[in-house]
């Protein structure tokens, strides 16, 4: 979907016009790869140019908000071969706004790479694309053929001493291969089963070289933020929450879609720039980052401004930036029942608290919704979540644990409604209204 | 890299050879393997699914043991490891897609083709399949036809109009 909204554009503004923009000829147009060449041409230092990312607070818009230029930092100087990889494998239900930066603005992202490359002293980079989606990749390929045929990539570019390639790996479907280092692994041609950390990715990643690895949007914000300087950028949000950050807003809205907003944007705004509720229905809950996050009931949400800290007041996490808007048709065992099953169907089966635990997670949470729920359910999922979070190699166990225990914590009494009276609070009609699957009156 | 040509011609097309070799063109010299991933796609492509005979042709191919290829695909959800109809349909029921009518527009495919999920109809036309997020939600309801092809807010008519599109 093009741009419908947005307030301060920088990433969105080469969204214009839809489809028709995406070339470098586009790009060049609106002022793209200027940065890449004034770093070149002016020779800035690695640190200077790490330091301005540090200055601009830049937080990864990955999932877990680590500073960017902090971890550019790590990078060791003088090892001889060094990588910088992008993650744009997008799996984290309710997130769509990376598809949409490689569709409309792809040499955005491939420009951050390049600049990174040089900030890190690495030749060669990939990017990770979701599998389900192929013809972003085709066109992420095509974007990485004009930029070679015009110099931006390869040896020496623009006449620089500088050289790095890029490359595009296509991912086949497995969410786990979000998770940074099972990314790498798959990347090797294994299966996406994540690496204990440490040693972390700058020190140990791709092919065991140090490795820079950062979502998409991360890499796509750095020539705008070069641009404007790191101290407009960060003045854009709010101290500690920099820059602008693309929000994917799904479920009961009237427009769903990605809108680009300041941090610290009231969550109201954005859900009015949205479009507002469906139907006009009443908001009931919102899932604030992705379904990993913990979700947070109507007016704990109606309270926050969108950026790191004030989710995290809140009791969720600012996450990937996918908001995801439930109204009152919603039965949120049913909700979470899908939610579960996904965690589980998805876990890569290495650590035994995730593997067991997320299918523990799930049959329980189906039988509560199948009106088969037992009074000590509830207890129990608490506790299968106890044994899960903090316990495994990577973060799918806690992500499988957040929305179990969130769902519960604030929706407790639909859970216990369903366990006694063996069915939905919510109307079963009314819920499948909810969807607008139906015409009204053909449902 | 000439004598496994040969091996595997019965195998796989020059064609497709091809496209491998340019995918592994992406890789570092001595990191082949890194390519099996674009490797088993271009076979299951080609083939339609991967047999474990193609799995071990693309697994010579790139000089790397059999079951670490079959370990890759059996790790990936859009691998094929059994036939499948000459139309793969994925439906997202992830919540964020069931929110505006996943589980909903799944159901009505179900009910035209009268397959479940993971059945092909009787006339091997159609495979029907329950999708993960596949990054698109805000166009939902979304499916996927033969793993390459998105198709977004697929609401009843819409569905109508695909099925009658699939020859
Ligand atoms: C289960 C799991 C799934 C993840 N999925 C994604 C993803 O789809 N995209 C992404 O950028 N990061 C994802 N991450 C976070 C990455 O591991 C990593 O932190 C991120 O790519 C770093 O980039 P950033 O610092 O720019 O955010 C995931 C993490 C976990 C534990
Ligand atoms: S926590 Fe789960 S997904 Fe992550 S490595 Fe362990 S088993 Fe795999
Ligand atoms: S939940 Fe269906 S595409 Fe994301």
């Amino acid at each position: 979907m093009a741009l419908i909204d947005t307030i301060n554009p920088l990433l969105t503004t080469g969204w214009a016009r839809g489809d028709a923009g995406w070339s470098l000829k586009d790009y060049e147009a609106r002022g793209g790869y200027a940065q890449l060449k004034r770093v070149l041409s002016s020779k800035m230092t690695q640190d200077d140019l790490i330091a301005e990312v540090k200055k601009s607070v830049l937080r990864g818009r990955g999932g877990a908000g680590f500073p960017t230029g902090l971890k550019w930092s790590f990078m060791p100087k003088a090892a001889p071969e060094k990588y910088v990889v992008c993650n744009t494998d997008e799996g984290e239900p309710g997130t769509f706004k990376d598809r949409d930066l490689l569709r409309f603005d792809p040499h955005s992202t491939i420009e951050g790479m390049i600049i990174a490359g040089y900030a890190v002293g690495a030749k060669r980079g990939y990017n990770y694309i979701h599998g389900e989606i192929f013809e972003i990749y085709q066109r992420f390929e095509e974007a990485l053929d004009q930029a070679r045929a015009a110099g931006y990539l390869g040896n020496n570019i623009l006449g620089s001493d500088f050289s790095f390639d890029l490359f595009a790996h296509h991912g086949w479907g497995a969410y786990i291969c979000g998770e940074e280092t099972g990314l790498l692994e798959s990347i090797e041609g294994k299966k996406g089963q994540p690496r204990y950390k440490p040693p972390f990715p700058a020190n140990f990643g791709l092919y065991g070289k140090p490795t820079t690895i950062n979502n998409t949007e991360t890499f796509a914000a750095i020539p705008f933020i070069l641009g404007m300087g790191a101290e407009a950028y960060l003045n854009l949000g709010k101290p500690n929450n920099g820059g602008t950050k693309l929000f994917s807003v799904s479920g009961h809205v009237n427009r769903p879609g990605n809108y680009e907003v300041p941090m610290g944007t009231p969550f109201a705004k954005l859900l009015e720039m949205a479009g507002g509720m469906r139907g006009g229905r009443k908001l009931k809950a919102v899932i604030p980052g992705g379904s990993s996050a913990p979700v947070l009931p109507a007016d704990v949400m109606m309270d926050c401004t969108m950026d790191y800290d004030s989710i995290a007041k809140a009791g969720s996490m600012l996450g990937s930036g996918a908001v995801i808007v439930m109204d009152e048709t919603v039965c949120m065992v049913k909700a979470l029942e899908r939610l579960s099953y996904f965690y589980y169907e998805e876990s890569c089966g290495q650590c035994t608290p995730c593997r067991e635990g997320s299918g523990w997670l799930y049959r329980v949470v189906h039988r509560i919704e199948h009106g088969q729920g037992r009074a000590e359910d509830l207890d129990l999922l608490n506790r299968v979540t106890d044994n899960m979070m903090g316990k495994t190699i990577c973060a799918l166990a806690d992500a499988a644990a957040f929305p179990v225990r969130s769902f519960i914590k604030h929706f407790k009494s639909e859970f216990e409604y369903h366990i006694e009276n063996k069915k939905c609070l919510v109307d079963p009609e009314v819920q499948k209204m909810g969807s607008g699957f139906f015409k009204a009156g053909a449902a | 890299m000439n004598t496994q040509n040969t091996l595997l011609s019965p195998e796989l097309s020059a064609e497709a050879l091809k496209k491998i070799d340019r995918e592994v063109a992406k890789y570092p010299a001595d990191q082949k393997q890194s390519a099996v991933m674009a490797a088993l796609v271009i076979a299951q492509d080609e083939k339609g699914w991967l047999s474990k005979e193609t799995i071990a042709a693309v697994a010579g191919y790139l000089g790397m043991p059999p079951i670490a290829a079959y370990e890759v695909a059996s790790f990936y959800n859009m691998y094929d490891l059994q036939p499948v109809g000459r139309y793969k349909l994925t439906v997202c029921t992830n919540l964020p897609c069931a929110l505006s009518g996943g589980v909903h527009a799944a159901d009505y495919v179900k009910e035209k083709l009268g397959i479940d999920f993971n059945e092909t109809t009787p006339d091997g036309k159609f495979t029907l399949k329950e999708g993960e997020c596949m990054g698109a939600c805000g166009d939902a309801p979304v499916m996927l036809v033969n793993n390459k092809r998105m198709c977004s807010f697929m609401l009843p008519e819409q569905i109508d109009a695909l099925l009658a599109e699939c020859k």
